[in-house]
């Protein structure tokens, strides 16, 4: 294009720099523009995160508080006591609605209406009454005496309290109607109505209602599944990782296999739910909804991730530990044992650790094998039937009560923090222990 | 009396097997001073007899626990008086058999008591106690065989050593077969219950079919539950779904991997990079609240503002937030591969002239491509088998349709409801499951292995 004879109407020959110059411009701006396109797509991502932890975070931090009310409750002895045995298990059993509702009738004389007195009792949380059986039963000493105790404030009033209710909404598209906010005014005015740390939410299982239910079920399954999990794929991860990589001759079916790790890495955790049916389930026999069956199978789906990093870990130690090891007599495997292994852990930590925080944090296949049952006890052992953190995360957000979107949020705020700490350990792990050979 | 106190009670002969094995070693020396005439350290001496107390009772206890539920169940069935099993289907037996289960366990029954049923539940209960306390005395009794065994070989010239590390070398073998049997497991569940599938429906009508509504008739004259299984709704559903989740992730994706690889600074590469991937470490449940409680609603009130009709659970919510999840993915691999391309590549075209973009497109990009498209098709294979977001923002709706703001129902959606909630285990309903996932674990494999090719073939080209 250079060449003059191209351009027979210019009378000087153009020489290639004044092509060059001339599209210098052009080309400057378009490299310009990639440039911006590149730096928008890093900053859109960026934004994405940025977005997603604003949104879990201002959903979900107001439940970290719960609305109590401070009312004076008179706890006769005939009511609660009635035979004066102070036995545990009377008072457990003793009815306290009626004292927390006689102080609300004392606190609101004018409710005289039936379908009011119902209303006015609607306030409070069913689950109130426990809490106070729960003070009454470590301090018998408060039956017979009036005291002022906290409240727990119904799921609908914890709502108004903390602003989610617009006020200004026509009353028939209000759960809470103008009486009731009436009510409440009254009591935060006279400095009865508080905002209190929400305890509940760690120390309770799940419940149907809001303000009662907590997470420490879930995370109780959580942590039975991750430590059976991690007792049965560490020590096989790492047993298939040293075979592999420094024992197993190069045949057919070692290729088998290695191409057979890769490949179930990138299988869909929901077929791993399946299999769990099918085989642990259906075949075995293993109890339905109980960490154990959860532990197989997230133990099955975690094994590729841990057995890539530990051959990785293997691959990074230097042949000459090993040569150094069988120069002076130690047997092969004593060689692995006793020389590569200890240099090699911490990369095999540190992959077992992202691998358990995948395994914390999956849910699909964990639906399959009974997981999203409804149970309220916070299970006590590796056979109880439970359920795990990610999936009260599911169920919760499926519910329809406006409280519980924040409790969801708080969930995943309490999931997020959990992997948080496992990937820093990780890393950690990683800068303290690296080596460079 | 369960089995995991008897695993602690393994555990400890075990350690006692342990114990003696290398205290009998020693005295077979002739004292601590003289342990050199041994072949083996007294270490492996104790190490072989808890091995050998250990092993065959674990596997003993593993095969009795794993069977021990099949053959009483089978031992109660057939001692069931035969009429009370006469017509009834195969899920009429299991339900019964659930019966004298759970009031051999005490729990609520959901049938009339029968004096037949009682004695089921009796014998049940008692041939359960039975099998438990056979399960002990054996188990311990392999243990303690097991380590009565080990000490009689123990000689000072036994080559305990070799044999130990014979029976680690056996241990780490079974371990690694344990991904070929997770693979045939999967496919053996997938396949059979698929096959029991396919019988009552021809394959046909499911690849082909355009109607899906897994309902069966509970009663003859019930309407609108005649059971239709064409899947082509769910397979359009899972593309479009995947389509917009790639439509937001390649190219935001490989746009950050060539900025951060080749125009970032060091700095801001070491801030961005791992920020971006922290969106891969957030589990899916997280990604599908927010699609759920955040983007579908505002989509639908940006849609409704302009005047278009917008499903409350659309295609386009699920998909846009599949997308960002799978951001890190894409943008993770390519930078891989761009980072392998050869320095002297890029050199070669700036000595030309080129500028730096033009030596991107036209140089790194085309020489960087076959990685690319590998991790292109890897996502894809992620997106296909991503299940908590769709099942979370997605609908159940089976609607045949390509636009993004209808509800489509998915694949893995349709796994997950036909699985969870009432089921029986040989309805076709939830045999049409099993189907599914076949499908889907069929489709992923191929792009999992065709994509692994693509990336190793590339690999090798600039090792």
């Amino acid at each position: 294009m250079t060449d003059p004879s191209v351009n027979p109407d210019t009378s000087t020959p153009r020489r290639a720099i004044d092509v060059v110059n001339a599209s210098l411009k052009r080309r400057y701006a378009k490299e310009r523009r990639f440039r911006l396109l590149g730096a928008t797509a890093v900053g859109l991502g960026l934004v994405f995160v940025l977005l997603l932890f604003a949104d879990i975070v201002g959903k979900g931090y107001t439940a970290f508080q719960q609305t109590y009310y401070r009312l004076p409750v008179t706890l006769s002895a005939d009511l609660v006591d009635p035979e004066g045995t102070r036995d545990p298990r009377t008072l457990a059993r003793a009815d306290y609605m009626t004292p927390i509702r006689q102080s609300l009738r004392q606190l609101f004389p004018e409710v005289k209406d039936r379908r009011e007195r119902r209303q006015l009792n609607s306030i409070v949380s069913v689950g109130a009454p426990q809490l106070i059986a729960e003070a009454v039963i470590a301090n018998p000493d408060l039956i017979g005496t009036t005291s002022d105790f906290w409240i727990l404030a119904d799921d609908d009033i914890d709502m108004l309290v903390k602003g989610y209710i617009d006020r200004n909404a026509p009353e028939s598209d209000r759960r809470v109607d103008d009486r009731v906010i009436g009510w409440i005014d009254r009591l935060e005015d006279e400095g009865r109505v508080a905002k209190r740390f929400n305890t509940i939410f760690f120390t309770h299982g799940t419940s149907r209602e809001p303000e009662l239910a907590g997470i420490a079920g879930a995370l109780m399954g959580s942590f039975y599944t991750l430590v059976l999990a991690l007792a049965l794929s560490f020590p096989i991860g790492v047993g298939a990782a040293i075979y592999l990589e420094e024992f197993a001759p190069r045949n057919r079916w070692t290729d088998l296999i290695e191409v057979n790790i890769n490949n179930l890495a990138a299988v869909p955790s929901i077929v791993f739910g399946l299999l769990g049916l099918a085989v642990f389930i259906g075949f075995f026999g293993v109890p339905r909804s109980t960490p154990l069956v959860a532990a197989l199978v997230l133990t099955l789906m975690t094994l590729p991730t841990i057995i890539i990093s530990s051959r990785a870990a293997l691959k990074s130690v230097p042949p000459s530990i090993r040569e150094a090891a069988l120069g002076v007599g130690a047997s092969p495997l004593q060689t692995q044992f006793h020389h590569v292994l200890p240099l090699a852990m911490p990369g095999m930590l540190t992959g077992t650790i992202l691998g358990m925080a995948q395994a914390l944090g999956e849910t699909a296949p964990l639906l399959m094998i009974g997981m999203i049952a409804f149970i309220v006890d916070v299970p006590g052992g590796f056979t109880d039937p439970a359920t795990v953190l990610p999936v009260q995360i599911f169920l919760w957000a499926d519910s329809p009560e406006r409280g519980f979107v924040e409790r969801t949020s708080a969930a995943i705020m309490v999931l997020l923090a959990f992997l948080f700490l496992m990937n820093l350990a990780a890393v950690l792990l990683r800068r303290r222990f690296e080596r460079r050979w | 009396m369960n089995a995991w106190t008897l695993t602690l009670f393994l555990l400890a002969v075990m350690a006692a097997a342990y114990h003696l094995g290398r205290k009998r070693a020693i005295s077979g020396a002739g004292g601590i001073d003289r342990i050199k005439t041994l072949h083996s350290l007294p270490l492996y001496h104790g190490l072989y007899a808890a091995l050998w107390a250990g092993i065959p009772a674990l596997l003993l206890l593993g095969l009795w626990s794993g069977f021990q539920d099949q053959i009483i169940t089978a031992l109660v069935t057939a001692s069931l008086p035969p009429e009370s099993l006469d017509g009834l289907s195969e899920g009429r037996v299991g339900l019964l058999i659930n019966d004298i289960r759970n009031l051999a366990t005490g729990n609520i029954v959901s049938s009339t008591l029968t004096p037949g049923i009682q004695a089921a539940a009796d014998q049940y209960g008692r041939l359960q106690q039975i099998s438990s306390w056979t399960k002990w005395l054996l188990v311990l009794t392999v243990a303690l065989g097991g380590m009565g065994l080990a000490l009689s070989h123990t000689e000072p010239g036994m080559r305990a050593r070799n044999r130990v590390e014979r029976i680690v070398k056996i241990i780490m073998i079974v371990f690694s077969s344990i991904a070929i049997l997770t693979t045939l497991g999967i496919l053996l569940s997938v396949l059979f219950e698929s096959l029991r599938f396919f019988h009552a429906i021809s394959p046909l009508e499911f690849f082909l079919g355009t109607s899906w509504s897994p309902q069966i008739a509970l009663r003859a004259d019930q309407v609108g539950a005649s059971g239709e299984f064409g899947a082509v709704p769910l397979f359009t559903g899972t593309l479009l779904v995947s389509a917009i989740a790639m439509l937001v992730a390649v190219p935001i994706g490989l746009m950050a991997a060539i900025y951060l690889s080749e125009y970032a600074s060091r700095g801001v590469r070491a801030f961005a990079k791992p920020v971006i991937e922290v969106l891969a470490g957030i589990p899916t449940v997280v990604y599908g609240f927010f699609a759920a409680l955040t983007v579908a609603p505002l989509i639908r009130e940006l849609g409704t503002s302009v005047g278009l009709e917008v499903a409350s659970e659309s295609a386009l919510a699920a998909g846009l937030v599949m997308g960002v999840m799978i951001i890190p993915f894409v943008s993770s691999l390519s930078d891989d591969v761009i980072n392998a391309v050869p320095q002297s590549m890029r050199d070669g075209s700036y000595a030309l002239g080129a500028t730096q973009s033009e030596t991107i497109r036209r140089v790194i990009v085309p020489a960087a491509l076959p990685g690319i498209v590998g991790g292109i098709l890897l996502a894809v294979s992620r997106a296909i088998g991503e299940t908590m977001i769709v099942v979370m923002a997605a609908g159940l709706a089976a609607n045949l349709t390509a636009n993004p703001l209808d509800s489509v129902t998915t694949v893995t959606v349709q796994i997950v409801t036909l699985l969870t909630g009432d089921q029986e285990f040989d309805s076709a309903k939830t045999l049409a499951a099993f189907a599914l996932g076949l499908t889907l674990f069929m489709a992923t494999l191929t792009l999992n292995v065709v994509a692994l090719t693509i990336v190793r073939k590339y690999r090798e080209q600039y090792d």
